[in-house]
């Protein structure tokens, strides 16, 4: 970190104290917490906060990976780095039925891959570490009904989601009382905007995946969406050619349900001026939101984070 | 207008905005507002149109939008603006809000948190919810129907949780012709509403949510006679609750002991500052110590206020725990075993004597008998005695503990005032309360009769007495001055 750190702002102040003050409550009310690692840029935040919260000491739980074996390799790569440099607990976890049975994205479609490699895997993840606390980075800000998620979202034992009879949440005192088999997904980064994200990234100078400044990269065009040319896993159909474009991308997932955007930005001030001024939403690049109404929603009863 | 064209006129005011929403102060501490009012009122409908007019939706949201099945539910053609807060299935289904949906938007000059909450009274509790935060409140009435039993159950609800500012959005102008009189006469049962709760800071304002008109533009065209702020110009200069000028309040959310050198207690600081040296006292044991250190990632700090995360280093080592609070030992919180305390009851049942429950506060959790003593009937305004609090009631309760509690008055500190209690049957949170005072003690120890005695001793001296636990019991009735020997022995001698 550098010596000329400027002092956060009040409003990214806030934000962090928030998050931290969940971390700490979260750590010391839960047996068994975990935090969801995806790698991302709210991943990386979450875990700098993380940091923050616990430090003098280590952080407290294992980071968990689900791993759909689909991701973009730079991610892994990243993933690998930070958890050497930081010394971290990661546990990765890939759905071995849906490893065995090849599902991927292309031979079973977005909806069905979504639901065994990301859903099912974290489901069974969840249950074998026998967590009753799981830490994701959801904002509110990304999508409908994410907006309508408590700090605290309780989980029934099949890792359901009851979005009509959530738990009050007043003040800042959260409810931590379940039953055994029951467990809570907290969110930290609940208030945070994705502007805020993109400039507490930049005041706390914190590592990303490269994937987010533009370079030029192998691009195809696909249902409307630019997605990364180099895993040699992705066929090209007819009529598909591979070109160089300077991309970046706004949000990362797996590589085939990945859109990127045109972008030149190649730094964090530019990233952050190109946001102010989009005029679509962060998700819009993402294929498994774009299905329909409410199927985030619908993912979200299913143990979806 | 249809929503193509709606859609086109967003964009081609874009290329203005955009320069000004860049210019936004996002640093300061944004805003956070709620809406309410009774079912239908307009509620989605105002902070969708707040979104759209402010362009913080999105051109593929828009494109949703219009996609949308139900998106031309009015004659105008109009989308139908609630779609953009309403993101859950049944709520789009049955075309009502059930929980509380939190957007964020910002103008040029300010940003904001909305919490947009939902109008049907069985949802009260996710009202409450988006109301404990808020700043300010925007309270819908339809113009055509006026103030609702339900308009006033959430005016006090907002009210009790220390919202001081309200908006009163009178909605739907359009459908009674923009009638002055109408508008005027609203106000006026308002305004007499929101005297019997305490509340002054009202801005009335004739609305139109659907078409836009005193939301973010101003509806003069179709109401010259309103010459007042639009909704924007108001929030735009509200203020914010600020960490009430109090004494220090930490309470410890753990116990940070990485190695054998240090120890260290987490927590976020609840009121008042705190700097190395300060004389602290450990609640509930009365413990006494100093505070050595600040620590935090960055750096050890030299002083921290309400609302930080911090890392507290004890100057010796003493006894505490996740739960306690370390406080200023000069202004330090209630201490005892009965408080009496407002409450509003969210679930289940509502709130019976003969059961005990869990009450969270802070980061501590104890054991709680709750005695209601009175409830507020809302079609009169009047409180009555009540020995229960049904789903939704507001009322007043006697709280008794088996081990010390301590807390301030919310109206003094909201952090450590404010409480829930949890049904240990179910695990759910069944009711919000707000301390008023610590219970009067039935053995006349708080007679005016009582006698005092003065003592002026060395500060050391002084410390340690008040590290005994015999201290810590009559906490509350013991008045401290630290002065210098001189002025002690001047005010002594004034006495004699
Ligand atoms: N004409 C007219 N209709 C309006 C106005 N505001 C809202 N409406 C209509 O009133 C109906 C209810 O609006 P909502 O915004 O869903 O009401 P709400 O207060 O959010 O309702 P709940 O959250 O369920 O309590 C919708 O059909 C709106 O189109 C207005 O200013 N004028
Ligand atoms: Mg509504």
């Amino acid at each position: 970190m550098s010596e000329t750190k400027p002092p956060l702002d009040p409003n990214l102040k806030a934000l962090e104290s928030e998050a931290i003050h969940i971390f700490r409550e979260v750590a010391a009310e839960f047996e068994r917490p975990v935090m969801l690692y995806s790698v991302g840029k709210d991943s990386s935040v979450l875990l700098h906060l993380a940091r923050k919260a616990f430090y003098p000491g280590k952080i407290p739980f294992p980071l968990l990976h689900v791993d759909t074996g689909w991701k973009f390799k730079e991610m892994i790569a990243f993933r690998d780095r930070v958890v050497s440099d930081y010394d971290l607990d990661l546990v990765s976890h890939t759905n071995p039925r849906g490893k065995l049975e090849g599902v991927s994205p292309f031979s079973h479609g977005s909806s069905v891959y979504t639901n065994i490699m990301k859903t099912e895997a974290l489901r069974q993840a969840l249950d074998a570490g026998q967590y009753d606390a799981a830490f994701g980075g959801a904002r509110r800000d990304e999508e409908a009904s994410r907006a309508k998620e408590r700090i605290y979202s309780f989980r029934t034992p099949d890792h359901g989601w009851d979005p009509r009879n959530q738990r009050p949440e007043l003040w800042s005192i959260y409810n931590g009382m379940i039953r055994k088999g029951e467990s809570v997904r907290a969110f930290p980064l609940s208030n945070w905007t994705e502007v805020d994200i993109w400039r507490y990234i930049q005041v706390e100078d914190i590592p990303i995946v490269p994937l987010y400044f533009a370079a030029p990269r192998p691009v195809v065009e696909r249902d409307g969406m630019l997605i990364l040319a180099e895993d040699k896993r992705l066929e090209l159909q007819p009529g598909e050619v591979k070109r160089v474009e300077t991309i970046r991308f706004r949000t990362l997932g797996c590589f085939p349900l990945t859109g990127a955007i045109h972008s030149t930005a190649t730094t964090l001030d530019a990233i952050i001026s190109e946001l102010e001024t989009a005029t679509v939403s962060e998700r819009q690049g993402r294929a498994i939101d774009r299905d329909e109404a409410g199927s985030m929603e619908k993912k979200k009863r299913e143990g979806y984070f | 207008m249809s929503v193509n064209s709606a859609i086109a006129e967003r964009i081609s005011t874009d290329v203005e905005t955009e320069a000004a929403v860049r210019t936004a102060d996002r640093n300061a501490r944004p805003l956070r507002l709620i809406t309410c009012g009774s079912v239908d009122d307009g509620k989605s409908t105002l902070i969708g149109r707040l979104l759209w007019d402010t362009k913080a939706v999105k051109d593929d949201q828009a494109d949703a939008l219009a996609r949308d099945d139900r998106h031309s539910q009015n004659e105008l053609g109009l989308p139908d603006f609630a779609l953009l807060l309403d993101g859950l299935q049944a709520e789009r289904e049955q075309g009502i809000t059930i929980d509380v949906a939190y957007r964020y938007f910002a103008t040029d000059r300010r940003s904001f948190i909305v919490a947009d909450t939902p109008g049907h009274e069985q949802y009260t509790r996710n009202m409450a919810t988006g109301a404990s935060t808020a700043d300010l409140a925007v309270l819908l009435v339809d113009a055509r129907t006026g103030i609702l039993e339900q308009t006033r159950r959430h005016a006090t609800i907002a009210t009790l949780m220390g919202i001081r500012q309200f908006v009163l959005a009178v909605n739907k102008i359009d459908l009674i012709d923009y009638d002055q009189q109408r508008f005027d006469h609203i106000a006026a049962e308002f305004r007499q509403l929101a005297l019997s709760l305490g509340v002054t800071d009202i801005k009335a304002i004739p609305m139109s949510a659907l078409l836009g008109e005193n939301v973010v533009v101003s509806g003069r065209s179709a109401m010259p006679w309103y010459d007042g702020p639009t909704l924007v110009n108001v929030l735009e200069l509200a203020t914010q609750r600020t960490a009430q000028a109090v004494g220090f309040r930490f309470p410890v959310q753990r116990v940070s002991r990485p190695n054998e050198g240090f120890r260290g207690y987490q927590g976020t600081v609840a009121g008042g500052s705190v700097k190395p040296g300060d004389s602290v006292v450990v609640l509930p044991s009365g413990t006494v110590a100093n505070v050595k250190q600040i620590v935090t990632y960055d750096l050890v700090r030299n002083a921290a206020v309400a609302g930080d995360a911090i890392t507290l280093v004890l100057d010796r080592p003493v006894d505490v725990a996740r739960g306690d609070m370390i406080a200023s030992i000069d202004a330090a919180p209630a201490l005892g075993l009965a408080f009496e305390a407002k409450l509003v009851a969210l679930n289940g049942e509502g709130i019976r004597a003969d059961k005990r429950y869990w009450l969270k506060s802070s980061s501590r959790r104890q054991r709680v008998r709750v005695e209601p003593r009175s409830m507020l009937d809302l079609k009169t305004g009047q409180w009555k005695s009540s020995d229960n609090l049904p789903l939704n009631a507001i009322g007043t309760v006697h709280l008794s503990f088996d081990e010390l509690a301590m807390f301030d008055p919310y109206e003094t500190n909201r952090n450590t005032g404010a409480f829930i209690l949890i049904d240990p049957d179910t695990n759910n949170t069944v009711a919000g309360g707000m301390i008023q005072t610590r219970a009067k003690s039935v053995d006349g120890i708080d007679g005016a009769e009582r006698n005092q005695v003065l003592l002026s001793l060395p500060q050391d001296l002084a410390n340690q007495l008040m590290a005994s636990e015999a201290f810590a019991a009559i906490r509350d009735h013991v008045e401290i001055r630290r002065l210098n020997s001189a002025r002690a022995s001047a005010i002594l001698e004034e006495l004699d």
